[in-house]
């Protein structure tokens, strides 16, 4: 029988059969296979073939054409929208203050306490963000309070914390520094001699930027944004939690699905979930295929 | 009137001086190397030239015109990086264009000048590969083309070999050598590397803590080193402590015997001073003329190199080491042995003290 030799620190050698070494070796990884299949594989196949089954179990397409029907295609259309504009907004304001703090000549201190806020920030979210910030900007809010003592009723001039623009705004909270950390590195990876080239070669500030900068950080760009509209368009608990359901995001809607059957047909939930899952396997491919370019680039 | 020109530059960072006193005329069409040890400033007087460092004091012309205070992007001087820096985003072609692209020049000449380029550099099929898919050596050649193709006034290279391995480096550095004498670009070339400074330069930079010890073609500096610095970093040369008997006569003391250099000195009667041999000279023979110098001492060891055979021999408290050329009837002196070596007084190099003081 084949053996292998295994020396341990002391170096006194012990040999083990090399069958039993293999078999210990995927003994360690059998719980994470057994996670993925069962809480991954398994729900996400079930999910894939349930969408195109009918209540009685035979093929159909029905489901899927169902999510273009009121009020599935308006729930997808509302999660687009806030995901595309917080993570525009997010992307172009948390680029913007990523260059600040890298190539903007701030003193050190600024980046650091500004990436220690970040890692927090970017991963607040649920209950406790929706909380925050109907603590501050409710109706009842400090803020709402401060600006009713000197006369503005921000509730009364078009503000509400509880529709699309407030959500978005709440969502804007760990969007924008979810965007700085990724870029940060990015931005670090520009080469100062790039810069350096440019300008001998006659390059104004201006055209190293357009030329050689800001080419090199469009697909990290693009492949960020891209993350942060995914990572709106999962978001459940703080959409749910600030709006209580109000909201038509797909989502809440699942989320309602899941809670009571209100569509009366279990596999067009499937079907949503389905297609969310569609979404999201877009823009994966889409971030990988950036990133991969990137990565590349600044090797 | 020198086509550059650095007149008393000086550059002090916050922490440290890192240039300082630098005067150089480098004439038209000529090589240069800046050679020195990692920190005496080099880069730093490079970037000055291309416009990346302002100069604290002094100034630089080019080609009769103070470009001393003037912004990089109008300089017309060529740069090329260790690290290559060439642009990640565009193919080789696009690289080499840059230049031309942001004088918006017109496209037929971009592309002639691009193609010519390619055939300088001998990579007429690459132009349209991304820098990631080229080799370091290919990559370094591209950072060539580019930087000429804006037809600089000067070409400054600052370490462009280092990041390249040795048989590379020998064989990028004749095509370096050679683009220059072709094109006749007036270029300065960054090294630590004495051999690479040797091999391509007309005149070499001797450099040390951010003072120039030493301006010399290489035949100069290698033979005729002016201080201990410029002795111990370009040569193999042996360095000694001798006292003066009589400077008129060239006479000295080391360690008890006496020698003589072969012109008279101005150094005072009874002053130390640091002299080198030169290796080649010495001969392991005590029957010379009159007027040759003899030293005695004892055979430390000696290491065959292949083609030469060095000796290291102890006379009180230095040691000196001397090749001789190999062949099959040699006999090699053995260790602790007695033995007189001797050699011609033109081998005896009265040194200066350094520009900079010798960091430990
Ligand atoms: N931007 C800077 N700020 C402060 N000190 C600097 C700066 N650039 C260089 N120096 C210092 O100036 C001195 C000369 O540096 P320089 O880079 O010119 O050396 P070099 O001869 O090119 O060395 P090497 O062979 O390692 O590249 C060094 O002591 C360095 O620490
Ligand atoms: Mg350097």
């Amino acid at each position: 029988m084949a053996q292998t030799a295994v020396v341990t620190k002391s170096g006194a050698a012990f040999t083990l059969p090399r069958v039993r070494t293999i078999f210990i070796t995927w003994l360690g990884v059998i719980p994470f296979f057994a996670f993925a299949f069962l809480f991954l594989l398994l729900p996400s196949s079930s999910l894939f073939i349930e969408s195109f089954q009918d209540t009685q179990g035979n093929f159909t397409l029905a489901n899927i054409v169902g999510l273009f029907d009121e009020p599935i295609r308006s729930g997808y259309i509302a999660s687009i929208e806030i995901s595309a504009f917080t993570a525009l907004v997010g992307g172009i304001f948390g680029f913007l203050l990523a260059y600040a703090v890298t190539l903007g000549g701030l003193p050190k201190w600024v980046r650091s306490s500004y990436v220690t806020f970040s890692g927090v920030a970017s991963n607040f979210a649920g209950v406790p963000l929706a909380f925050a910030f109907v603590a501050v900007l409710g109706r009842t809010g400090a803020i709402t309070a401060l600006f009713k003592n000197v006369g503005i009723n921000l509730y009364d001039i078009g503000f509400n914390l509880y529709d699309f623009w407030g959500l978005s705004l709440v969502y804007l909270f760990f969007q924008f520094p979810l965007m700085l950390l990724i870029m940060i590195p990015s931005l670090e990876g520009l080469k100062p001699e790039w810069r350096e080239a440019a300008a001998n070669l006659g390059a104004t500030q201006f055209e190293y930027w357009r030329r050689v900068a800001f080419p090199i950080l469009l697909p990290s760009l693009l492949g960020t944004m891209i993350l942060l509209f995914g990572n709106a368009f999962g978001a459940y608990a703080t959409a749910f939690a600030l709006t209580g359901g109000r909201l038509n995001l797909v989502t809440i809607q699942i989320g309602a699905q899941i809670r009571g059957d209100v569509l009366h047909n279990p596999n067009l939930g499937f079907a949503m979930a389905l297609g969310m899952v569609f979404i999201m396997f877009v823009c994966i491919i889409g971030y990988t295929l950036l990133q991969r370019q990137t990565e590349r680039w600044l090797r | 009137m020198a086509f550059v020109e650095l007149h008393q530059v000086q550059k002090n960072f916050a922490t440290a001086t890192a240039v300082e006193n630098f005067n150089l005329d480098v004439e038209r069409g000529e090589f240069v190397s800046f050679l020195g040890p990692s920190g005496c400033g080099k880069t730093t007087t490079l970037r000055m030239i291309a416009g990346f460092e302002v100069p604290s004091s002094g100034t630089i012309r080019l080609n009769g015109a103070d470009v001393t205070n003037l912004p990089p992007n109008k300089r017309n001087v060529g740069m090329v990086f260790q690290s290559y820096a060439l642009f990640p985003n565009m193919t080789v072609a696009e690289n080499i264009a840059f230049g031309m692209t942001v004088a918006r020049k017109p496209k037929e000449e971009i592309t002639k000048r691009v193609d010519e380029m390619l055939r300088l550099i001998h990579l007429p099929q690459l132009g349209n590969r991304y820098p990631y898919q080229l080799s370091g050596g290919q990559q370094q050649r591209v950072a060539l083309a580019r930087a000429l193709a804006i037809q600089p006034q000067v070409l400054l290279l600052d370490e462009p070999l280092s990041a390249l391995d040795a048989k590379i480096r020998v064989s990028l550095r004749q095509e370096i050598r050679a683009i220059q004498r072709t094109l006749g670009i007036t270029t300065i070339y960054v090294t630590h590397d004495q051999e690479e400074a040797m091999s391509l330069s007309d005149r070499i930079v001797v450099m040390s803590n951010g003072r120039m010890e030493q301006v010399g073609t290489p035949f100069e500096i290698y033979n005729f080193p002016k201080t201990q610095f410029v002795a111990s970093f370009v040569g193999t040369l042996n360095q000694l402590q001798a006292r003066v008997s009589d400077a008129a006569s060239g006479k000295l003391d080391v360690e008890g015997q006496t020698i003589y250099a072969a012109k008279p000195f101005e150094k005072m009667t009874g002053e130390t001073v640091a002299i080198a041999l030169r290796p080649e000279m010495i001969d392991l023979d005590g029957s010379g003329e009159s007027e040759e110098n003899h030293l005695q001492g004892t055979v430390e060891d000696t290491t065959f190199l292949g083609s030469i055979v060095r000796t290291r021999v102890r006379l009180r408290d230095s040691i000196i080491s001397f090749d001789t050329f190999n062949n099959p009837n040699l006999t090699l002196p053995r260790a602790s042995e007695k033995i007189t070596m001797s050699f011609p007084r033109d081998a005896v190099l009265i040194l200066e003290q350094n520009a900079a003081p010798v960091q430990a």
